[in-house]
């Protein structure tokens, strides 16, 4: 395992439900994340899929340590961050940097260009003594694509595409190993979103960054994947390398979702089956028992009520999937190399 | 699909040509523009387009392509000011819904065209049970009592799938899931039986196995109803799966219109290109992907020429000049670019 950067261990979330204004009590947990593992090697891309409220995006924020996790750990490089506070978490987080979704809600209005990338120059100033800020903040803008010239306008200057491009600019700003991106392009057109695309894969490239990749268009994370995981209310069910995950998926989330999403041909309109999915996600406050997606399962059993399933590799399935009946099966037609 | 309408792009304020034909539904020569305090947006710039019975057209662009005031024109929505129509004509069964009184209009909304929105939490209003707001259509324009205007209402709930109808009756907007909402949204538009049914981007918000789950929905009610559907969208692969024609619009303008399968094989515009090449797609593990360069252009400064010159890859001095006109090319398909010719016939 020395090979991770990042290792991940049964890291759990819960956030208290509570009752009352005065007189609070706790009714209940919402289980965002309940027991995830996994490590992040060097210079790969590990991307996160899954529906709104999977936990996802409390993911991310437990791994900059924006929350601190209820159990478990995340461990950079022998520490672990969940532990860390002051100025070791201070000096931790230079390694580690967050993308966000919404270029126009994560850039302060009131501040320039020019501010919003030296701040974090201000914070870790060994990185850059003072005079050379304004010169630092100029390469940054070129490299992401931007032109320098505009370091004094504001945010409401720019277009939706360059505003992520700022937000990438940031994260980029302190030279971090890890960036973690949470839905970056998902707000985007298409034209603009496969610019952002590109150049992520060119500064990964450039600077041998690892990426978390945070997405729900499972498309744009197997672009840009090495390995990918999906998750389903707070858990990992199934992990592999983008083509295990891809060509040859085990877990019947994996397949339902790979199944239902649109390909853009015409000609396959007739040729492909969609695995149906009914209902909706279940409360993420009290999920079902045993294995977690049984409610919305067409292989459900009695054991799959009882019976946790396990993130492992299993005899039908070559990389950890969490079913008790994991089992292959063909959902994208393998394209012919054009 | 031999019979695309093919428009000149005709000056502002000559009106709409005005004659009869047989359409359900048609915008000709559309445009709107929005007169704001930093000056006049030109968001419509005379738009063709019409949908007939059992159809879907699928209205493809990026943001601030005009799409979706497109939509609110011909449903009569447009926020006034600071959208002004200036130009064109909205036909419903031949007759120009813009010129005619507002009781007219009236009476058109709901029974002739009807719509969803986006965004069924905000579509929705939050004070009233679901139950009610669908029910009230049929007490005020069915002149229905409250006990068959209920049932009714249920009918129209179960018919969207939603499971236990009349126990939902009496839930509140917030209680429903997403897709439970968006369900609840389709029932309301379909309740006085429209002809033609414009979705404006009706899955956007929601997740892929239920984004599927309501596609499907949509599909099965429109072919049993047989009505006209407007399907406005920016993904391509919500397009490739229900679409029968699509209309491309970029800048104001349908740059390109075309039969779906047509469409995807070979495109006749630029812009149509660029956006096909630019999606990863699940099926292949790409390299890098293609994109379009630059920006979409500010609507209030609009380059001369081809609006789409400035990105363009095969850009030469006449598209700087001379405004393409949606013209056709070959038999059933239409292309405002002056190398459509080209762009189809290349191998």
């Amino acid at each position: 395992m020395s090979e991770n950067i990042i290792e991940v261990r049964d890291l759990v979330k819960h956030y208290p439900v509570t009752q009352g204004v005065v007189f609070k009590k706790t009714v209940g947990q919402v289980k965002a994340v309940d027991g995830v593992s996994f490590g992040l090697r060097a210079g790969e891309t590990l991307g996160v899929v899954g529906e709104s409220g999977c936990g996802k995006s409390t993911l991310a924020r437990v791994l900059m340590n924006l929350e601190r996790p209820t159990a478990g750990s995340v461990v950079y490089k022998g520490q672990d961050i969940s532990k860390l506070s002051g100025g070791a978490l201070r000096r931790l987080r230079r390694q580690i940097q967050l993308v966000m979704q919404d270029p126009y809600t994560s850039l302060n209005p009131r501040m320039t260009v020019g501010d919003l990338l030296g701040e974090p120059f201000e914070i870790h100033p060994e990185v850059a003594p003072k005079g050379s800020r304004r010169a630092k903040v100029r390469e940054l803008l070129d490299l992401v694509g931007l032109n320098p010239e505009h370091i004094n306008r504001y945010p409401h200057q720019f277009s939706g595409g360059q505003r992520q491009r700022i937000g990438i600019a940031r994260a980029l700003a302190l030279r971090p190993e890890v960036i973690v991106c949470d839905e970056p392009v998902s707000a985007l057109d298409v034209s603009i979103q496969a610019q952002v695309m590109n150049l992520l894969e060119k500064l990964q490239g450039e600077f041998g960054l690892s990426y978390v990749f945070i997405a729900h268009d499972l498309s744009v994370v197997r672009h840009l994947s090495d390995r990918v995981a999906v998750m389903y209310l707070g858990k990992i069910v199934e992990i592999g390398t983008e083509d295990e995950i891809y060509e040859r998926p085990t877990h019947p989330y994996t397949q339902a979702l790979l199944s239902a999403v649109p390909v853009p041909d015409p000609t396959q309109r007739h040729n492909k089956t969609i695995i149906r999915l009914t209902g909706d996600v279940p409360s993420p406050i009290s999920p079902p028992s045993g294995c977690r997606f049984r409610t919305r399962c067409w292989k459900a059993q009695d054991v799959c009520a009882e019976q946790v399933p396990l993130l492992e590799i299993r005899p039908s399935s070559d990389h950890p999937s969490a079913c008790h009946f994991a089992e292959k099966r063909e959902i994208v037609a393998s394209h012919e190399a054009a | 699909m031999s019979d695309i309408l093919v428009s000149e792009q005709s000056a502002p304020g000559t009106g709409g040509s005005g004659r009869p034909s047989g359409r359900l539904l048609e915008v000709d020569d559309l445009r709107v523009e929005f007169r704001t305090r930093d000056g006049v947006a030109k968001v419509i710039n005379g738009v063709t387009y019409h949908v007939d019975a059992g159809e879907t057209l699928a209205v493809l662009g990026e943001s601030g392509s005009g799409k979706s005031v497109t939509a609110q024109t011909i449903m009569g929505i447009l926020d006034t000011p600071p959208g002004f129509v200036t130009n064109g004509q909205v036909r419903f069964h031949g007759k120009d819904m813009l010129t005619m009184s507002s009781e007219e209009r009236r009476r058109i909304r709901g029974e002739g065209i009807a719509m969803i929105f986006q965004d069924a939490l905000s579509a929705l209003n939050p004070v009233f049970t679901v139950g009610f707001q669908i029910a009230e259509q049929f007490r005020i324009r069915r002149g229905m009592g409250r006990a068959e205007s209920k049932k009714r209402a249920i009918e129209m709930l179960d018919q969207v799938k939603i499971p236990n109808a009349k126990g939902r009756f009496s839930n509140y907007p917030h209680q429903f899931s997403g897709g439970m909402r968006q369900r609840a949204m389709i029932a309301m538009s379909l309740a006085l039986d429209p002809e033609v049914l414009i979705a404006d981007e009706p899955t956007t918000a929601l997740d892929v196995t239920v984004q599927a789950q309501i596609m499907d929905l949509l599909a099965e009610l429109q072919r049993e109803r047989q009505m006209g559907m407007i399907l406005i969208t920016h993904d391509l692969g919500v397009v490739a799966d229900v679409a029968d024609r699509i209309a491309v619009m970029y800048a104001g303008r349908i740059v390109e219109e075309a039969d779906v399968y047509d469409l995807y094989a070979k495109p006749a515009h630029p812009y149509t290109l660029g956006l096909i090449d630019s999606i990863p797609r699940l099926d292949e593990k790409g390299q890098q992907l293609r994109t379009i360069k630059g920006l979409p252009p500010n609507l209030m400064n609009i380059p001369p020429g081809c609006p789409f010159n400035p990105r363009c890859p095969m850009a030469q001095p006449v598209c700087r000049e001379k405004l393409p006109p949606l013209l056709q090319v070959g038999t059933a398909r239409a292309s405002a670019c002056h190398f459509a010719e080209e762009l189809v016939n290349r191998v």
